[in-house]
C-alpha cells in the first residue's frame, strides 16, 4: 500500500516539477547557452534560474566550475529584459563566494546603481557591495552616499542594508556615512527609516552618550516605522540595563509611552522590554503585564504565543503580578496551538495557588500525549518548581511524574523527569519512599543506561536510610539479572552500599555478590570480587572508606598522574595524596532557575568548575622556577585587588603546596600611553611565612593581561596557617604612543599600593563531599578530636552562622545539613574536607540559637593529623 | 535565564523557507550560521515539517528558535528567528512572504504553480529579506519591485498602481525597440 502510494506520487512528481531529477554538470553545461547571440532572455533566464534552484538545494559547485557559468553570466548583461538582468544578480550574488576574479561584473553593476533605471538600482546596489572588499569600497564609496540619501526608497534602503553589512569589514569607511544615515532616517518611507536608524545605531553603538541622544532625539521626534520604534526601544532598553537606572530614567518613559502605539508590534516590544528589565518593581510591570493580558485574547495566534510567553517570564521573578491574568491564561488550556496551552499551564502553575494544582495536573494530563518533547520538558520544570514550592503537594505531583515516566518520550524529556523526581528527594524527606519506588519502577524497564545507573547509584546512597531497606534489593539485583554490563556493575555497587551500611542485610548482600563473581563481564566480576572481599572483613573504617564513600580525587588528574608513574618507573608505590583532589562544584543553594523555553541549553558549570585546577597546575608547571614545588593542592578563586576601574587592575590566585603558597597575580594596565617592564609584587611576609622569590611579568602592554608570581614558603610550624600580606606593585614606566604601541627608550620606577592579600584556613582545606558522613566520622575515629564551645554573638540566625562557618572553614557541607529546616532554634552541621598534605578533616557543628539573640555552637573536629584538628578547632576563634 | 536582552540589530531573520508535502526544499534561504552545512539545514527542515504539517498553529518554539508558518494546498511557508526575537516581527515578514508569492501566482499558491514562476519567487524573497535583514514588509511594494511579466494579468485584478506601472513599461518597452 505503502509502496503504491509512493509510486504514484513520484509519478506526479517527475511530472509536476520541472526542477526535480536535475544534474549540476548538465545545468552547468546548459549555461554555455548564454554566450549565444541573440540572447533569447526566456530562455537564458529558464536555464539561469535552474542554476539558482540547484545552487539553493545545497549543491556545492566547484570554484572552477562557478567561475566558468560566471563568466557566461557576464554575457547576460547585453540584455535588457529586467527579469533576466535581476535574475543576474541574484547569480552573482549566489556565485560571489565560490567563482574567482568576480569583480570583473563592478563596472557593469556601477552603471546599473547610478543609471535611470529605478528597477535595477537598488538590486544592483546589493550585488555590487556583495563582490566588494576594503580596497575597492573606496571607489565607490561617492556613489554609496549619494545612494544613501536617493529620493527612490529602494535605492537608499539598498545602500543602507548594504553599509550595514559591509561595516563589518570595512568599518572605518562605513563610519563616514554617518551624516548620510543621519539625514535618511527623516525619511517618509518606513523601510528606510528603519535601515537609516539600524546603521546609525550601528556606528555610534560603542559610543554611549551619542547612542543616549540618539534615542532621546528620536523618542520626541515621531517616527513612522514600527520597526523603527521596535530598534528604539531595544537601544533604550540595553541603555538602562548598562546604567542599571530602573524605572527612573526618562528611557522608560519612553517605552512605557510605547505601550500605548497604535501597533501591535511594538506595544509587544515594549511590554517585552519591560519585563526583560532587572530592576522593575511589581508597579512598572504593572502597565506592561495588562496589554500583554488584552493579547491573550487576541484572534491571532503569534499575539497569544506571544503574549503568554512573557507572562511566564514575569511569573519567574513576580508571581504575583500575573495573578491578575489568571482567568485569560485558565481560557489559553484548551487553545488549539499546544505551545500555547502549555505555557499557560506552566504560567499558571507558577502563579496558582496551593489548592489549584490538582486541577491543573488533571488538565494537562487529558493533554500531554498531543505535545512536543520540548513543551513535556517545560512542564516538568514547571512541576520541579511547584515541588519545592508546595512541598505538601509531592504526593499528587509525583504520581503525576511516574505516569509520565511509563509513557512514551525522548531521552531528553525522560532524564528531565529523573532529575526532578530526584531533585524532589533531596529536597523533601517526606517524598523519598514514594519517589525511590516510583524510580525502581522505572528501572524494570529503561532502555537508557545513563539514566538506569545513575537512579541505582541513588538507590545505594538513599536505599540504605530508609526504614525498609531490604525492598529495594529485589530491584537492584534484577539488574543484575537482566540489564548490560554498565548497568550490572552499577547495581553491584549498590549491592554493596547496602551491605556496608545495613549489618542486617548484609549476610544476604555477600550471597548475592558472590553469584555476581561468576559475571560474563570483567568490570562486574572484579567489583563484586573486590565488595565481598571488603564486607567479608567486617570493619567499619575499611567498608566506609572503600564502599560508602568513593574516590574523592579528580580524575583527570588522577590519569594524569597514574601516566606520569607509569613513564618514570620507580620502586616506590604510587601515592594517592600526590592526585589533586575533584574540587566540589559549588552546590546550587536554590533549585535551578527554570529556563521559560525548551530548547535552550542549560549552562553547565560544573564541567569548568572541575578542569579549573588542572588548567592552573598546567600553567604553573610551565613556569620553570614554580616546576619543583610538588603537586598543587588547591588554587582559589581570584580576588580583586584593585578597584576594577583603576589605572592597573590586578586580580590574585593562591596556589597552596604541601610546604608552598604562591601568589599569582594577574595584572592589567588599562592606561593606552604606557607600557609597564620588569612588574612585580613586593610582599611582606606575616609571621612565619618567608616571601622565597619573585618571577617578574617582562612586559605588560596596555590591556594585554600579564601574569607575575609570588613564591613563598609556610611556616615551618603547623599550626600557623594564616596571615595578612600587604601587596605593592613595582614596575618600570615607559611611555608610549597610544597607536603604534612603540615605547620610549628611557623609563622609570614606579609603583602602585595594592590591597592586602589574606591567606585563610580555607586555602588550606579542599572541599570533599562525604556521602555518608556518619561512616566517614567512625572510619576517621576520636584520636585526634577536639571539642570546644563558642558563642557567636554577631550572628543572629542558624543560617548565617552556617555560612560564615562554611566560608571561613572552607569545608563542604554533607548530607544537606546546611539547609535548617523551617523554626528549627537547634541545627546540627556536618562539614568534610582534605587538609593540605592529604588529612581528611571532618567537623561536625551543633549550633543552637541562644536566649540573647546570637548562636552557641559546640564544634567537634576529627582528623588524621593532630595539628590539622588544632588548627580547624581555633580557626573559628 | 536566557540570553536577556537582544542586542538591537536589524539581523533579525535567520531563514526563510518554502517546502512541498512531503517535506521536501523548495526554496530555503539561510542568513546565518546556525546550521552551516547543507545537510544540518535539511535535517532541520524534516524536523520542522514533521512538527508542524500536522497541526496549522502558526508558531512554535523550535530547536531554541521561533518559527512562523504558513500552509496552502501542498505548500509550506516558514520564517525562522531567534527565540528572543519579537514574534510579531517575524509574523509580519511571514505575511509579506505569504501575500507576496500570493499575489505572484495570481491567489493560486501551491506547488505547480510556484514552480512555473521560481524565477519570480526567487526575486520576491531576495526582495523581503536581504542577508538576515528584513529589507520590505508591504507585499505590494515587493510585487512591484519584483516586476514580473504581468501583461497577462486580467485587468480587473490588477490594482490601479499596477495597470500604470504596466502600461508606464509597455511605452517604454515600445519606445525603446
Amino acid at each position: 500500500m505503502m509502496m503504491l502510494k509512493r509510486d504514484k506520487k513520484e509519478e506526479e512528481e517527475g511530472g509536476g516539477n520541472p526542477f526535480s531529477n536535475l544534474e549540476r554538470s548538465s545545468v552547468l553545461q546548459e549555461a554555455r547557452t548564454f554566450n549565444e547571440t541573440p540572447i533569447n532572455p526566456r530562455k537564458c533566464g529558464h536555464i539561469l534560474t535552474k542554476v539558482l534552484y540547484i545552487i539553493n538545494q545545497g549543491e556545492i559547485i566547484g570554484s572552477t566550475e562557478a567561475t566558468e557559468a560566471f563568466f557566461a553570466m557576464t554575457k547576460l548583461f547585453q540584455s535588457k529584459d529586467p527579469i533576466l538582468r535581476r535574475l543576474v544578480y541574484l547569480g552573482i550574488k549566489e556565485m560571489s563566494k565560490i567563482a574567482q576574479d568576480v569583480i570583473i561584473v563592478t563596472s557593469s553593476l556601477m552603471k546599473d546603481m547610478t543609471g535611470k533605471e529605478d528597477q535595477f538600482r537598488g538590486p544592483a546596489i546589493r550585488a555590487l557591495c556583495s563582490i566588494t572588499d576594503t580596497s575597492m569600497l573606496q571607489s565607490i564609496e561617492r556613489y554609496m552616499k549619494q545612494a544613501i540619501v536617493d529620493k527612490v526608497p529602494a535605492v537608499s534602503s539598498a545602500a543602507l542594508v548594504s553599509s550595514l553589512h559591509l561595516s563589518k569589514s570595512s568599518q572605518e569607511v562605513v563610519k563616514r556615512w554617518v551624516n548620510e544615515a543621519q539625514e535618511a532616517v527623516n525619511s517618509d518611507n518606513i523601510m528606510v527609516q528603519y535601515h537609516a536608524l539600524g546603521l546609525l545605531y550601528h556606528i555610534r553603538r560603542s559610543d554611549k552618550l551619542a547612542v543616549t541622544k540618539l534615542v532621546s532625539k528620536f523618542s520626541k521626534h515621531t517616527l513612522k516605522s514600527p520597526y523603527a520604534y521596535c530598534l528604539l526601544i531595544r537601544i533604550a532598553t540595553k541603555l538602562i540595563e548598562e546604567e542599571d537606572a530602573g524605572s527612573s530614567s526618562p528611557m522608560f518613559d519612553f517605552i512605557e509611552s510605547c505601550l500605548r502605539h497604535k501597533s501591535e508590534m511594538v506595544i509587544y516590544e515594549a511590554a517585552q522590554a519591560i519585563v526583560q528589565l532587572k530592576n522593575t518593581t511589581a508597579k512598572d510591570l504593572a502597565p506592561a503585564v495588562s496589554v500583554l493580558q488584552l493579547f491573550c485574547s487576541s484572534p491571532k495566534p503569534t499575539l497569544r504565543f506571544a503574549a503568554v510567553r512573557t507572562l511566564n517570564k514575569v511569573a519567574m521573578k513576580h508571581p504575583a503580578a500575573v495573578t491578575a491574568c489568571n482567568l485569560d491564561l485558565e481560557n489559553l488550556i484548551t487553545d488549539v496551538n499546544r505551545s500555547i496551552a502549555t505555557l499557560a499551564i506552566t504560567t499558571l502553575l507558577k502563579t496558582g495557588s496551593e489548592t489549584s494544582v490538582d486541577r491543573l495536573m488533571k488538565q494537562i494530563s487529558s493533554f500531554m500525549s498531543e505535545i512536543s518533547d520540548e513543551f513535556k520538558i517545560v512542564v516538568v520544570q514547571a512541576i520541579r518548581s511547584l515541588c519545592a514550592k508546595f512541598p505538601r503537594k509531592h504526593s499528587v505531583l509525583m504520581n503525576f511524574l511516574a505516569s509520565m515516566l511509563r509513557d512514551e518520550g525522548g531521552f531528553d524529556y525522560k532524564r528531565e523527569i529523573v532529575d526532578c523526581i530526584i531533585a524532589t528527594i533531596e529536597e523533601n524527606p517526606e517524598a523519598k519512599e514514594a519517589g525511590l519506588a516510583h524510580l525502581c519502577e522505572f528501572i524494570e524497564d529503561c532502555e537508557h543506561t545513563v539514566l538506569a545507573t545513575k537512579i541505582l547509584h541513588l538507590l545505594g546512597r538513599e536505599g540504605p536510610r530508609t526504614p525498609t531497606p531490604s525492598k529495594y534489593i529485589r530491584f537492584i539485583y534484577n539488574r543484575v539479572i537482566l540489564e548490560n554490563a554498565a548497568v550490572r556493575a552499577a547495581a553491584v555497587s549498590a549491592l554493596a552500599k547496602f551491605g556496608a551500611h545495613c549489618e542486617e542485610l548484609m549476610h544476604s548482600c555477600i550471597v548475592l555478590l558472590e553469584r555476581c563473581q561468576m559475571d560474563t563481564d570483567d568490570e562486574v566480576r572484579d567489583r563484586a570480587t573486590f565488595y565481598v572481599n571488603v564486607l567479608k572483613q567486617q570493619q567499619r573504617a575499611l567498608s566506609s572508606a572503600y564502599i560508602l564513600n568513593g574516590l574523592q580525587v579528580s580524575v583527570v588528574g588522577l590519569e594524569r598522574a597514574l601516566h606520569h608513574y607509569t613513564l618514570e618507573p620507580s620502586e616506590t608505590p604510587f601515592d594517592m595524596k600526590t592526585v589533586p583532589l575533584a574540587t566540589q562544584p559549588i552546590v546550587e543553594q536554590k533549585v535551578r532557575e527554570t529556563p521559560s523555553m525548551a530548547g535552550e541549553a542549560v549552562s553547565k558549570p560544573d564541567k569548568a568548575a572541575a578542569t579549573r585546577q588542572d588548567v592552573y597546575q598546567e600553567q604553573l608547571a610551565a613556569v620553570p622556577e614554580l616546576a619543583n614545588l610538588g603537586a598543587l593542592f588547591k588554587s582559589s578563586q581570584p580576588v580583586e585587588i584593585t578597584e576594577s576601574e583603576t589605572e592597573y587592575y590586578v586580580q590574585c590566585v593562591k596556589h597552596t603546596f604541601s610546604n608552598y603558597i604562591v601568589f599569582q597575580f594577574d595584572c592589567t594596565n588599562t592606561l593606552n600611553d604606557q607600557v609597564l617592564e620588569k612588574v612585580t609584587v613586593d610582599m611582606e611576609a606575616a609571621d612565619g611565612f618567608e616571601v622565597v622569590k619573585q618571577i617578574p611579568c617582562a612586559s605588560l602592554p596596555y590591556n594585554k593581561p600579564g601574569t607575575t608570581y609570588t613564591l613563598a614558603h609556610l611556616p615551618e610550624d603547623p599550626t600557623i596557617v594564616t596571615g595578612t600580606f600587604p601587596c605593592t606593585l613595582k614596575f618600570v614606566v615607559k611611555d608610549c604612543d597610544p597607536n603604534t604601541g612603540e615605547p620610549d627608550d628611557e623609563g622609570y620606577d614606579d609603583e602602585y599600593v595594592l590591597e592586602d592579600v589574606e591567606v585563610s584556613v580555607a586555602d588550606h582545606v579542599q572541599k570533599v563531599l562525604k556521602p555518608n558522613f556518619a561512616a566517614s566520622w567512625e572510619e576517621v575515629g576520636p584520636e585526634n578530636e577536639l571539642e570546644d564551645t563558642f558563642a557567636l554573638s554577631s550572628m543572629s540566625t542558624l543560617e548565617e552562622a552556617i555560612k560564615n562557618i562554611i566560608q571561613y572553614l572552607g569545608l563542604q557541607p554533607c548530607e544537606r545539613s546546611d539547609k535548617v529546616p523551617e523554626g528549627k532554634s537547634a541545627h546540627t552541621l556536618y562539614l568534610a574536607g582534605i587538609y593540605r598534605g592529604g588529612h581528611d578533616a571532618l567537623v561536625r557543628a551543633k549550633l543552637a540559637l541562644d536566649s540573647s539573640g546570637g548562636v552557641t555552637m559546640q564544634l567537634t573536629v576529627r582528623s588524621t593529623d593532630p595539628h590539622v584538628s588544632e588548627v580547624l578547632a581555633t580557626a573559628i576563634a | 535565564m536566557e540570553g536577556g536582552i537582544l542586542e538591537p540589530s536589524l539581523y533579525s531573520i535567520k531563514a526563510l523557507a518554502i517546502l512541498d508535502n512531503d517535506g521536501n526544499r523548495l526554496l530555503a534561504k539561510y542568513y546565518d550560521e546556525t546550521f552551516p552545512t547543507a545537510k544540518e539545514q535539511k535535517t532541520f527542515e524534516k524536523n520542522l515539517f514533521n512538527k508542524t504539517h500536522r497541526a496549522n498553529a502558526e508558531i512554535i518554539m523550535f530547536e531554541g528558535l521561533t518559527c512562523v508558518y504558513k500552509s496552502n494546498v501542498d505548500l509550506f511557508f516558514y520564517v525562522i528567528g531567534s527565540s528572543q526575537e519579537n514574534e510579531l516581527i517575524l509574523a509580519s515578514v511571514l505575511n509579506a512572504f505569504y501575500d507576496s508569492v500570493s499575489q505572484i501566482l495570481r491567489k493560486n499558491v501551491e506547488k505547480r504553480a510556484l514552480l512555473d514562476n521560481m524565477d519570480a519567487i526567487y526575486l520576491a524573497a531576495d526582495e523581503i529579506c536581504d542577508g538576515g535583514i528584513l529589507l520590505e514588509a508591504d507585499p505590494n511594494a515587493v510585487v512591484q519591485k519584483v516586476a514580473i511579466r504581468n501583461e497577462d494579468i486580467p485587468l480587473g485584478e490588477q490594482t490601479v498602481a499596477q495597470v500604470l506601472q504596466s502600461a508606464k513599461e509597455q511605452i517604454k518597452w515600445s519606445l525603446l525597440k
